[in-house]
């Protein structure tokens, strides 16, 4: 593509987005993984830190063998971490899970809606996105604790006579989960679904397919970009959620985003939490990389 | 095409709103709740609204969130529209990849390890935490957001146009500001809407950068509700809510009306 | 080509009182909310008829063939394929086929699955469905292109393939959607031909809805002309060109000049119409019409003609003013001012590559045609 701007100009337009992001995106992320590599002290940062840039190279060569694996050796040893990442993850599928038999069904109604009624509907699914995620977290507690407004109305229904547990349990994640991250599963599947010509699936049933096989044959497969994002952005933030497990799981749920958070604030361990944060995001980088492999090949079609 | 939408859709989309609205419904009609019992209604009542506004805390909090968020979404709207230009106008600059990356990537990154991150950072180079690092901290990941919707309205812009601005002998620079920026305004609107919302709602990245003296508002509400549900705090965050939605029908309105008069 | 000539005009099954209709709409009619797309349309097909749906856009042409194919419900009347109603029964389950104008194929599947689609939801065997697969592929010579995806080929191709797509199920009745929309003008009319040929050897019955009047006229049996949600006119090609039923038709298909007036009188086969300025026409159409009712005469350009001295034998003349020319290759356009100021448009062959003391600019000139020329429409 010929250049648009004059040359300075677009380098500067390249450039200060650019720099942000390697400073205070990137840069951070080797700063995480030096500290995740030292010992923690009790000081203030806590931790001995394990190189400084003023010595220069013979002084990064000596503190090289100061470099320890210790705190990974730590995740490894305590079967805690390994809980934690693997209920995270198990948590974070079985959501997606959930949160896409939700969605599904709402962004196929939204995209076989009359044409003026769309827009209203896709401000619907936005707007609780814009309103705080906490809000709408702590909005559950008190709808799901035990003498929470569900159990009121189950017991006005008389359908129970004593009081479901669902606050602190592993169901309450599932539903904190699926509720806040609805709009992220509902956008690109509605995105894809309105998309896709409608005489698609009049040719489907014109070849002879009912209804449901041509759904299954032909809208499914083709809403495939949507499924796969839309369970790409609610999946990857899950695994690592805070604020769900925080205040609906309750202390004895286990997922990763909680125990960094304790590490960091409770045990103050630093190097500690660096190195969970730093096992994280190798465990979701692969996603991550997926999903932007299929974003940018969804882009390129669209053009 | 009509006649296709049928009862299932439309009892699926009235489940789905019903789910996606009853919980905050309930939040709302409990903050005017006469009783402490957060659960038990015993009247109508606007106390919990006057009790918040003679809370001192709260109300610092809300106007330390209010300037980080206004200062943060507005540098992440300048930031994120640049890298918009950048991801569209050229397709190949060295380390684009990286770029688009790192442009993406916080969409989705757990916000532990972005608060995590950015506050070693801000140690590493011996930056006092507070107001300023906050503020950095959220137009960090909000521009991302501004750019990704700044960039797929650039994607269906009328090159053409600017073209035309150009071929009218205005410079590339005067096409865009005069041309090209007032055509993507809603979206850098909405962009900015975005970042606001973003950093006002933010609770995790604040906790791991901020400092003493710098409370957000989430981090307030966060630290009461972990001590159970208040009736205040239904009202703050009714408050929040209201805002939020005012906002957002407004710029939808004026953007509606921008549409018709188009037309 | 010269059999298929030949055929074609020996067939005529309408003209024959015994021909079993094949398609029957009776009384149909569909609305949308206030809006009438088809107002209490009947109409008969037969079989092996290459039927044609002609009208501007929003005229119901489409919803027609809708509601053959089964995507629309009639609101009132029934349509009766071959004797069988087919009210409720869905398209998965009618023998008819349907050409989508955005041509509709799976953009996730190949070629290939394209066309065996509809044959696997009727359960065939898998290798009658790799041979019939290939008969479709040789039929509409997409051979080479079996393993690629929709996006992968051009306009035409696509054409193809939801052609073959469509043919495949060797369904009773093909519903072809703007078949030709899609392409551009020197493949659509070699498509024209192909479809023939192709709608002649398979001894299908074809309905095409097409906008495109020329496109119509080159390839139907039949031509129904619609408007407003009903039908103006059925007809042959010729019979709607030369005889058209209302100045509806005549002015939707080709070209055409009106002369209003009133009838002054008939004998015998002759008819007398005074035009607005006082000039009277021999005309040798028996009107539908008494004497003193306001009628319109049409003429074709082609059979008017343009000349410098009136000609003697003419039954009718005006003369007036050459107002513009348009060289058209085949034949100039000559539009003649009266004196009374409307525009006659007239054309004339280029038989000759040189035209000795053509006409030009601002040159006074004769239009003239004869009695048998024209029609006398009354509506």
């Amino acid at each position: 593509m010929r250049a648009f701007f004059s040359s300075t100009t677009s380098r500067l337009v390249i450039a200060v987005p650019y720099l942000w992001l390697l400073v205070f995106f990137l840069a951070p992320f080797f700063i995480v993984f030096k500290i995740s590599l030292s010992q923690p002290a009790i000081a203030m940062p806590p931790y001995v830190p394990v190189f400084d840039f003023a010595e220069g190279v013979a002084g990064l060569l000596r503190h090289l063998a100061a470099f320890s694996l210790d705190n990974y050796l730590w995740l490894l040893g305590d079967p805690l971490y390994a809980n934690a990442y693997l209920s995270s993850l198990v948590i974070a599928a079985v959501s997606t899970l959930l949160a896409l038999v939700v969605g599904y069904p709402i962004a196929y109604g939204m995209a076989r809606a009359p044409e003026g009624l769309r827009p209203i509907f896709l401000m619907m699914v936005i707007l609780p996105f814009w309103t705080s995620f906490l809000i709408r977290v702590y909005a559950w507690i008190g709808i799901l604790k035990p003498e929470g407004l569900l159990n009121q109305f189950l017991f006005f229904l008389g359908v129970i006579d004593k009081p479901l547990v669902i606050l602190n349990t592993t169901t309450a994640i599932y539903i904190g989960i699926v509720y806040s991250y609805l709009p992220f599963m509902v956008l690109p599947l509605y995105a894809s679904l309105e998309k896709m010509d409608y005489a698609l699936i009049e040719a489907a049933q014109d070849l002879g397919c009912r209804p449901l096989a041509a759904f299954w044959k032909v809208t499914v497969p083709l809403s495939f970009p949507g499924i796969l994002a839309g369970s790409m952005l609610v999946f990857i933030p899950a695994v690592g959620e805070f604020v769900v497990p925080d205040l609906l799981g309750g202390s004895r749920t286990l997922m990763i985003g909680k125990t960094l958070w304790n590490e960091f604030f409770s045990n103050r361990d630093w190097p500690v939490s660096s190195a969970v944060a730093i096992v994280l995001l190798f465990i979701l980088v692969v996603p991550m990389v997926f999903f932007q492999r299929a974003q940018a090949r969804a882009r390129e079609r669209d053009n | 095409m009509a006649g296709t939408w049928g009862r299932f859709n439309v009892v699926s989309l009235v489940l789905g709103f019903a789910f996606l609205y009853l919980p905050i419904l309930l939040l709302v009609i409990y903050s005017f709740n006469e009783s402490r019992l957060v659960t038990v209604w015993s009247g109508f009542s606007t106390r919990w609204y006057v009790e918040m506004l003679n809370n001192r805390g709260l109300m610092d909090a809300a106007w330390v969130t209010a300037r980080v968020a206004f200062i943060s979404a507005s540098v992440a709207t300048v930031l994120g529209t640049m890298a918009a230009v950048a991801l569209t106008r050229y397709t190949r600059f060295r380390g684009r990849l990286l770029f688009t990356g790192m442009v993406f990537a916080p969409l989705v990154m757990p916000e532990v390890i972005t608060g995590l991150s950015l506050l070693l950072l801000f140690v590493a180079v011996s930056f006092d935490r507070g107001f300023a690092t906050v503020t950095i901290a959220h137009i960090t990941f909000s521009m991302c957001f501004v750019a990704v919707v700044v960039q797929s309205r650039l994607i269906s812009f009328d090159r053409s146009l600017e073209e035309a601005a150009m071929d009218l002998g205005a410079t590339p620079l005067k096409a865009f500001f005069q041309v090209t920026l007032p055509v993507i305004l809603p979206a850098v609107l909405a962009g900015w809407m975005l970042a606001f919302t973003l950093s006002l709602d933010d609770l995790v990245i604040a906790s791991f950068t901020s400092g003493p003296g710098a409370t957000t508002l989430p981090m307030k509400i966060y630290s009461q509700v972990r001590l159970g549900v208040t009736p205040e705090i239904n009202a703050i965050c009714t408050v929040l809510i209201g805002l939020v939605t005012v906002g957002v029908i407004v710029v939808s309105l004026v953007s509606k009306r921008r549409h018709l008069l188009r037309q | 080509m010269e059999s298929l000539g030949s055929t074609r005009r020996s067939f005529a099954p309408w003209t024959d009182p015994d021909a079993k209709p094949y398609i029957r709409f009776e009384n149909v009619t569909k609305r949308f909310g206030d809006a009438v797309a088809v107002d209490d349309l009947s109409l008969t097909i037969y079989e092996r008829e290459f039927f044609s749906l002609l009208g501007a856009s929003g005229c119901g042409k489409t919803t027609l063939l809708r509601m053959l194919g089964g995507f629309e419900q009639p609101t009132e009347g029934r349509i009766l394929l071959d004797g069988r109603d087919l009210r409720g029964v869905p398209p998965y389950r009618r023998p008819v086929n349907m050409m989508f104008q955005s041509y509709a194929l799976f953009p996730h599947m190949t070629v290939e699955a394209n066309i065996a689609f509809g044959l696997k939801q009727e359960g065939m065997p898998k290798p009658h469905i790799a041979e019939r697969v290939a008969q479709m592929l040789k039929l509409v010579k997409m051979e080479r292109f079996a393993r690629r995806k929709p996006h992968q080929l051009s306009g035409g191709q696509r054409q193809r393939v939801a052609l073959a797509r469509s043919l495949a199920k060797r369904p009773k009745v093909l519903l072809l959607d703007e078949p030709l929309g899609a392409l551009d003008k020197k493949l659509r009319e070699e498509t024209q031909f192909e479809l023939m040929d192709l709608q002649q050897d398979l001894g299908l019955t074809f309905i095409v809805v097409t906008h495109d009047q020329e496109e119509a006229m080159a390839m139907s049996d039949r031509i129904a002309v619609m408007d407003t949600g009903r039908i103006m006119q059925v007809a042959t090609p010729a019979e709607i060109y030369e005889a058209p039923a209302s100045r509806f038709v005549a002015d939707f298909v080709g070209s055409i000049n009106f002369f209003e007036g009133v009838l002054a009188g008939s004998a015998g086969t002759m008819t007398r119409i005074r035009d607005q300025s006082g000039v009277e026409f021999q005309i040798s159409d028996d009107a539908n019409a008494v004497t003193g009712d306001t009628v319109w005469l049409a003429i074709r350009p082609e059979k008017i003609s343009v000349t410098r001295e009136r000609p003697a034998e003419a039954d009718n003349a005006l003369d007036g003013e050459v107002w513009d020319i348009a060289y058209l290759g085949d034949v100039t356009v000559y539009n003649v001012k009266l004196d009374d100021g409307r525009i006659v448009k007239a054309s004339t062959m280029n038989s000759q590559r040189r035209v000795e003391d053509a006409l030009t600019w601002h040159d006074r000139a004769w239009i003239s045609f004869s009695a048998d020329a024209g029609v006398v429409l009354t509506g």
